[in-house]
C-alpha cells in the first residue's frame, strides 16, 4: 500500500493553497500510529469528544470540522428570549480547543466518502480519518409541518438552533403589546430537549407577569405528556395561575398547519392567530447524517451503546442529539456525557482494545423562574443493544418541595452552564 | 553468541515498544461526573470538586447520598445508579487526577 507522507498541517495548507482534491486513504493506524480521528460538529457532543480523545491518548491525530466560528449554546437561551441574559453570554469559540493540539477546520462537511475512509469539505479538500465521529446536531424537518417554511420561520421563528432565531422571538415579544396572545408549538417526541418548550413557557411568563400582565400563552402540544410535567404544571398554577394553558394532544393540541401571513396556527379543532407564534416544528439527525447513510428512516442514527459506532455505518460514530440513545434524552448534558464515553471506546478501539462497556449520565435543569429550578436525572448502560435506565436510579426533583430547594436547583442550573462550557471550551 | 544476544534484546526493545500499554480510560461512570463538577480551576461553581480529593470521602458521601441520609437534589437520584465497586473506583480516579 503506497502512502504519501504529509503532516497533517502540510496536508491541509497544501489543500487550501491548490484547492486541489488530495485523498490520503491508507489509514495511519497500518503504520503503528494511534490513528486519525475527525469529529464532524463542534458542539456540546463533537467538542467534548475531540477534546477527551486528546486527553486520553494526546497521539492521536484529531480534527474538528465545523462550519462555523462561533458556538451558540442552547441551554440558557430561553433565559435571553425573556429579556434575563444576552445572548453573547451563550457564544463561545473553537480558540482553547485550537491550542490543545486539535486542527479546527472551519468548513462544512458536504459528503463522506467511506470507502477512501475521507470527509469532503466545501472547498473539495478533503480529511482522511480511520474513525469518524459525526456529532452533527439536528436540523429541521422542513417538510414536517404544512406551510412552515424556512421563510415561515422569519415571521414565526423556532429558535430551536440559538442565535438569530432566540433574538427574533425576544424581539417580536418585546415590541407585542399588552394583552397579546403568544403561542408555543411543541412537536411530537423525539426531539432536542424535551423539556425545553415548557422552560420557554415559563420564562416568557415570567417576562408577562410584571411587564405584560393582560397577555397570555397558549401551548398547543403534539403529545399527551411531557418531561417534568407535574412538576411544570404545579409550579405554573404557583407563579403564573391563569397566565399559560397547555393544549395536549388529546384535547387537540396538534398543530396541523401555520399560516405566516396571518400568523395563524391551525389545529384539528381550530385555529388560533397569535400576537407571537413560536413553531417548535419536527427535528431529525442534521443533513450530514442522512447524506452518509448512518440515518434510518426515522431520521435519527442507531448507534451501538458501548462505542456510539453507527448500526448502518462501519467506522462511524454517532453522538448527541443525532443518536438514538435509547433512554437518554437528546440535551446538552447528554451529549457530553456520550462524547467523553464514545472517546475512551475510540482510544481503545484504535489501539486494538476491547471497550470497556460504559456507564452514562444525564441532568437536566429548567428553570420556572430565575429563582426556581427543577431537574430530571438519569443513570444508563447497555443493556440488550440499548443505552437503558439503570433501575431505581434517577427521576425528578420532590414535589411539594420548599422554595429553597428550587432556589438551590436554579442554583446547580448555572453553575452546571459555567462547568460544562468550561469543560467544552474554556 | 554475541550476535543472538544482541538480537534477543532487540527483540525485548521492540516488544516493549509496539506492545504500547493498554489505553488508561476512566472507569465507568467518571468521566460523566465532570458534566457538573469541574476538572478546571478556572470556573467558579456551586458543585464540590472531586479532583484530587481523598477517595474515602468521595465514596461516603456517594454512599449517604444513595440511602438518602445525606441532603441531596439530584446526586440522591444518581448515586442510586452505581454500585459500591463503581463508587470505589470512580472516587479513585478523581483521587489521582491533578487539578
Amino acid at each position: 500500500m503506497t502512502r504519501h507522507h504529509v503532516s497533517r498541517r502540510d496536508f491541509l495548507k497544501r489543500t487550501t493553497a491548490s484547492a486541489a482534491a488530495v485523498t490520503i486513504s491508507a489509514p495511519a493506524i497500518a503504520e503503528g500510529a494511534p490513528g486519525r480521528v475527525v469529529v464532524v460538529g463542534g458542539g456540546f457532543a463533537g467538542a467534548t469528544c475531540a477534546r477527551a480523545l486528546k486527553r486520553i491518548n494526546p497521539r492521536i491525530s484529531v480534527t474538528l470540522v465545523e462550519a462555523s466560528h462561533a458556538f451558540t449554546a442552547c441551554p440558557f437561551s430561553n433565559n435571553v428570549i425573556a429579556g434575563l441574559r444576552e445572548l453573547k453570554a451563550q457564544q463561545f469559540d473553537y480558540k482553547r480547543i485550537e491550542g490543545s493540539g486539535i486542527e479546527v477546520t472551519f468548513e462544512p462537511a458536504t459528503r463522506i466518502d467511506t470507502d477512501a475512509r475521507t470527509v469532503v469539505l466545501s472547498d473539495v479538500a478533503r480529511v482522511p480519518y480511520d474513525r469518524l465521529v459525526l456529532a452533527p446536531g439536528i436540523d429541521i424537518r422542513w417538510d414536517g409541518l404544512s406551510g412552515y417554511t424556512e421563510a415561515a420561520a422569519e415571521r414565526m421563528p423556532h429558535a430551536w438552533r440559538a442565535g438569530e432565531q432566540t433574538l427574533l422571538l425576544r424581539k417580536q415579544l418585546e415590541s407585542m403589546e399588552d394583552g397579546g396572545l403568544v403561542v408555543i408549538s411543541a412537536p411530537a417526541n423525539p426531539f432536542r430537549c424535551p423539556p425545553g418548550p415548557y422552560e420557554r413557557a415559563s420564562l416568557i411568563a415570567h417576562y408577562l407577569k410584571t411587564r405584560k400582565p393582560k397577555s397570555k400563552i397558549l401551548i398547543l402540544d403534539a403529545k399527551d405528556a411531557f418531561s417534568k410535567q407535574s412538576l411544570f404544571l404545579a409550579a405554573w398554577k404557583e407563579l403564573y395561575p391563569d397566565l399559560i394553558e397547555w393544549v395536549p394532544l388529546s384535547k387537540g393540541g396538534r398543530v396541523t398547519s401555520v399560516d405566516p401571513s396571518t400568523n395563524t396556527l391551525t389545529t384539528e379543532f381550530g385555529s388560533h392567530k397569535a400576537a407571537v407564534a413560536n413553531v417548535i416544528p419536527p427535528q431529525k439527525a442534521a443533513h450530514i447524517a442522512a447524506v452518509v447513510g448512518a440515518a434510518n428512516k426515522t431520521g435519527w442514527c442507531p448507534i451501538d451503546p458501548v462505542t456510539f459506532e453507527s448500526k448502518l455505518q462501519e467506522n462511524i460514530h454517532v453522538i448527541g442529539d443525532a443518536s438514538i440513545a435509547g433512554g437518554m434524552p437528546k440535551s446538552a448534558f447528554a451529549a457530553n456525557s456520550q462524547a467523553k464515553a464514545c472517546a475512551a471506546a475510540l482510544a481503545k478501539l484504535l489501539a486494538g482494545e476491547k471497550p470497556e462497556e460504559p456507564k452514562l449520565i444525564n441532568t437536566c435543569y429548567s428553570l420556572v423562574a430565575p429563582d426556581y429550578g427543577i431537574s430530571v436525572a438519569g443513570v444508563y448502560e447497555p443493556r440488550n443493544g440499548q443505552l437503558t435506565d439503570v433501575k431505581g436510579a434517577g427521576g425528578v426533583s420532590p414535589a411539594n418541595a420548599p422554595r429553597s430547594a428550587r432556589q438551590l436547583e436554579a442554583n446547580f442550573a448555572n453553575g452546571w452552564f459555567k462547568t460544562i462550557t468550561e469543560e467544552v471550551f474554556g | 553468541m554475541k550476535r543472538i544476544y544482541c538480537l534477543a534484546a532487540l527483540a525485548v526493545l521492540f516488544a516493549s515498544t509496539s506492545a504500547a500499554p493498554a489505553i488508561d480510560v476512566a472507569p465507568a461512570g467518571a468521566a460523566a461526573c465532570s458534566g457538573c463538577h469541574p476538572m478546571s480551576r478556572a470556573v467558579e461553581t456551586p458543585f464540590t470538586r472531586l479532583t484530587g480529593r481523598n477517595p474515602a470521602d468521595i465514596v461516603t458521601a456517594t454512599q449517604e447520598f444513595r440511602t438518602g441520609q445525606r441532603p441531596a437534589t439530584v446526586m440522591g437520584r444518581l448515586a442510586k445508579g452505581f454500585t459500591d465497586d463503581e463508587i470505589k473506583a470512580i472516587a479513585a480516579w478523581y483521587a489521582a487526577q491533578k487539578e
